[in-house]
């Protein structure tokens, strides 16, 4: 090897290394959230809910966002996870927040391998059926057993432990919104490492050019089957925290109103790049608090003309201002270079 | 002399047209073999076959002399049949550096790391410099290949196929849309591949053929019309006039 | 026995119409769009408002309930969706729902919650004995309807000089304009016609499949199903498909009333396991 490929290759590394280093907008970002523990005591109800809803859109963000799958039932993962875990505390068989966490995150992530070699099947067209179709079918399964779920009713009757056996849920969500806030944060990471590593660049390439990528010795269906999983466990590890902080369970985890508007929440945000999900979780609750106070009732026609609106202006047109907008407020905070 | 890649009577129609019929073709071990004919000869259409994007509807396909007639195009890659494509075939959204990298990454084995940050691993970037210098493409690495001009959107379309670390390499017209004066690169490129990597390649441009295969193929109408050394193909009348035939369409 | 046979025939058929616009705009124009039951719903409703409301007879308020869906549809397909054939399918998906959110809210406000039926004239109601089997009169009007609605839809995408222009257009547009065909009048025509008869369909189903505000959503999964699981290179597939899925609905419903839901399901995923790119798929091209 050269002298100068010697160079080169230590600037590939560096290049390469530099893509997964944390940037100071991140640090920003997650001590803005840590601050708003102790800053914003009396929001923590719903902080706590947008941490619920930024990991739902975190692990839809894997998949969509990385791997180019369209669905339009994630809300199925989301459900099957809140269901476990209120069955697993409610028959007493985990009681301890955390490890129904785990439990439900995992069953969860077996209910997305198995559908992810239906998903893998076909065109846009059969994954956009399977998607919905799977989470409509949960979602009748739940009902009809209602013996063992409530039914329409809901799962009630759920009592959870403190957390690690030391933190109990408290009626202003202090504890909830720690505990949702702290297990975002460490699946960010995990997702983080996951995005940046080798596996992570081969999933970028399969949305980018899935004959290429196979064509480069990409194993494409095997590694859509394991993001899937990953996602679904993500999914279902979200749905188990709204069932844990809220100590109750309703179809609506499962409903398609929520798999849409997920979707709507990880594109006011912007796909790819992991925090489009964790923004757009914070604006999707504050609009809905203002809209839902001005128009109640019709809120999903709202939720519709911004969609329609989004896709109009153009996606990437809007990034673009949004992109422009966050690198100017970072240069005058002195947070990034100038370029 | 073994063949790298063999086909034996392979068949593909669409809707009942014939667009591979019986092809029968040998690769020799670290051959320069063009594959050449009349446009819709079927050859892309092979191609597809030979890297297992199109199932064919009969016969088989050998790479050193094992049939890979029924895996699917990454084992093929992973056993060593590499191909670039006649239109580019790149990530729009990742730099070259990105892409080189991904290569270089499946070919080692390390395409399922998941913890491990890409570009921790100094045998991978070693391999990553390299074939960035080799096709000129360190000094836009990190830009988005969108936006690289045409030439160098080509050599990377080569650069990633060589970056599988290839046995056997298929070009599918590997100039094609390249200006006069940028082809050097990518022509010096290929002639600089190692004499046992097998290159099969389909070309457009006869002085590019005549100038680089020890050994021609002509296909038409799906079939193996002829095949023999460059001398032999030149001198052969009925190719000149499968080409003459053609010629109209092309003007 | 026979009497589900009927009824799920029936019940197909008229899944067929109401799914067959979106088999053409889907499978030939390559536009997903989530929002068609929303031109099947506008169809019922306003079936709803002239027969019950205003009096018109039966057979003008179908007529209107194609007529008035297809204007709209013409109108959208001008206004809006023309910009969105050449987005990716994520920005169609999205764009779609939010139409069909929108109308949802939009009538629930109108219209109300509560689900809405289309007074019947007189002679429709009731069943006739034909060897012992039971029969609706209603039902076999739709079966009847929707047979010559299938056949003309078939006639008119294979034999006639519209359906070889649609076809020339949807596989190369820039040569079909070149040979002076009007790309965007015939998609507009054709999105036009596809919401007509999805109100049409919208209308004769009021009766068996209910009509609300949440139809659009609830019957999403049904037009993939059929689109899907049909395949979108003809519409015999989509035709043979929603067959397939109004009989195992209907009998799955009356035989296990309780997991009777889960037939269309199961029907989706057998045909996916065995079948992945639907029961009938055009030869692939190169």
């Amino acid at each position: 090897m050269s002298a100068l490929q010697g160079v080169l290759a230590t600037a590939v590394a560096d290049h390469l290394a530099a893509r997964a280093r944390w940037r100071a907008a991140e640090l920003v970002f997650w001590g803005a959230a840590l601050a708003s523990v102790f800053l914003l005591p009396g929001k923590h109800l719903i902080l706590a809910e947008i941490a619920i809803l930024a990991l739902f859109a975190l692990s839809l963000d894997l998949i969509l966002g990385y791997a180019g799958i369209v669905s339009l039932g994630h809300a199925a993962f989301f459900g099957f996870g809140a269901y476990a875990a209120g069955l697993l505390a409610k028959h007493a068989l985990i009681t301890e927040p955390v490890l129904g966490l785990l439990a439900a995150g995992l069953l969860a992530a077996l209910l997305g391998f198995a559908c992810a070699f239906l998903v893998l099947r076909g065109s846009d067209l059969t994954r956009l059926m399977v998607t919905l179709g799977v989470a409509m079918m949960l979602r009748e399964l739940a009902n009809r057993l209602d013996k063992l779920t409530g039914g329409a009713d809901g799962l009630q009757g759920i009592t959870m432990a403190p957390v690690l056996g030391r933190f109990s849920f408290d009626i202003t969500g202090h504890t909830a919104y720690v505990y949702a806030l702290a297990v975002l944060f460490v699946l960010f990471v995990v997702a983080r490492r996951i995005v940046h590593s080798p596996f992570g660049l081969s999933l970028m390439s399969i949305r980018g050019n899935p004959l290429r990528a196979g064509a480069l010795g990409v194993p494409v269906n095997a590694r859509l089957v394991a993001i899937y999983t990953v996602a679904a466990g993500y999914a279902g590890v979200a749905g188990a925290l709204l069932t844990q902080t809220t100590a109750f369970c309703s179809l609506d985890v499962l409903s398609f109103d929520r798999s849409a508007d997920l979707l709507l929440v990880l594109i006011i945000g912007g796909t790819g790049y992991l925090y489009g999900g964790l923004i757009g979780a914070v604006v999707f609750k504050l609009l809905q608090d203002a809209l839902a106070t001005l128009t109640p009732q019709y809120w999903q026609f709202w939720i519709g003309l911004i969609l329609v609106i989004i896709v109009l202006v153009g996606r990437e047109r809007m990034s673009g201002w949004w992109h422009a907008a966050v690198a100017q407020g970072a240069r005058r905070l002195g947070l990034r270079e100038r370029p | 002399m073994s063949a790298a890649l063999e086909t034996v009577g392979l068949v593909k129609s669409f809707g009942g047209i014939a667009a591979t019929s019986n092809v029968s073709l040998a690769v020799a071990r670290g051959a320069r073999h063009a594959l050449i004919g009349p446009n819709g000869a079927g050859k892309t259409t092979l191609i597809n076959q030979l890297t297992g994007v199109l199932t064919p509807d009969a016969g088989r396909v050998l790479l050193e002399g094992s049939d890979i007639t029924a895996l699917s195009p990454h084992r093929r890659v992973r056993r060593g049949l590499a191909r670039t494509f006649q239109i580019n075939q790149l990530f729009a959204d990742l730099s070259p550096l990105e892409s080189v990298g991904l290569a270089v990454s499946e070919r080692l084995g390390r395409g399922h790391d998941w913890w491990r940050v890409a570009g921790s691993r100094s045998t991978v970037d070693d391999s990553i410099a390299e074939i960035l210098e080799r096709f000129h493409l360190a000094d836009v690495m990190h830009e988005r290949t969108a936006h690289l001009p045409y030439g160098k959107q080509r050599l990377l379309e080569i650069a990633l196929a060589i970056a599988c670390g290839p046995s056997v390499l298929l070009l599918d017209e590997p100039a094609a849309g390249v200006p006069e004066d940028e082809r050097h690169d990518i022509l010096g490129a290929v002639a600089a591949l190692p004499r046992e990597v097998t290159v099969l390649f389909i070309e457009h441009d006869m002085d590019l053929v005549f100038s680089f295969a020890e050994r021609i193929t002509v296909l038409v109408n799906g079939a193996v019309f002829t095949e023999g050394t460059p001398q032999e193909i030149a001198r052969d009348e009925r190719v000149k006039a499968v080409y003459l035939g053609e010629e109209p369409v092309h003007a | 026995m026979l009497t589900i046979l009927f009824d799920g025939i029936a019940y197909g058929m008229l899944l067929f119409v109401l799914a067959s616009g979106l088999a053409v705009t889907m499978g030939l124009m390559n536009l997903i769009n989530l929002a068609h039951g929303a031109f099947a719903m506008a169809g019922g409703y306003v079936a709803v408002a002239l027969v019950n409301k205003a009096g018109w007879p039966f057979a003008a308020g179908l007529l209107a309930a194609f007529v008035v869906p297809a204007l709209l549809g013409a109108l959208m397909e001008r206004t809006l969706y023309r910009h969105v054939y050449a987005k990716p399918h994520l920005d169609q998906v999205l764009f779609t729902i939010g139409l069909a959110f929108m109308a949802v809210a939009a009538v629930d406000f109108a219209m109300g919650t509560q689900q809405v039926f289309v007074q019947l004239p007189r002679a429709l109601e009731g069943q006739i004995d034909l060897g012992g089997v039971g029969i609706g009169r209603y039902r076999l009007l739709i079966i009847i309807l929707c047979g010559l609605i299938t056949v003309a839809l078939q006639y008119a995408l294979a034999r006639t000089l519209f359906g070889a222009r649609l076809r020339a257009a949807v596989d190369d547009a820039r040569t079909a304009r070149g040979l002076g065909i009007n790309v965007s009048a015939v998609f507009a025509l054709t999105f036009a016609v596809g919401s007509g008869l999805a109100g049409l369909g919208g209308a004769l189903g009021a009766e068996i499949l209910g009509l609300d505000p949440h139809f659009p959503l609830k019957f999403m999964i049904y037009f993939l199903i059929v689109v899907a699981v049909g395949g979108t290179s003809s519409i015999t597939g989509p035709f043979i498909a929603a067959l397939l899925l109004g009989i195992g609905d209907v009998a799955g419903k009356y035989y296990a009333p309780q997991f009777g839901a889960f037939a269309i399901y199961t029907i989706m995923i057998v045909v996916l396991i065995v079948r992945p790119q639907g029961l009938f798929t055009r030869v692939a091209g190169k």
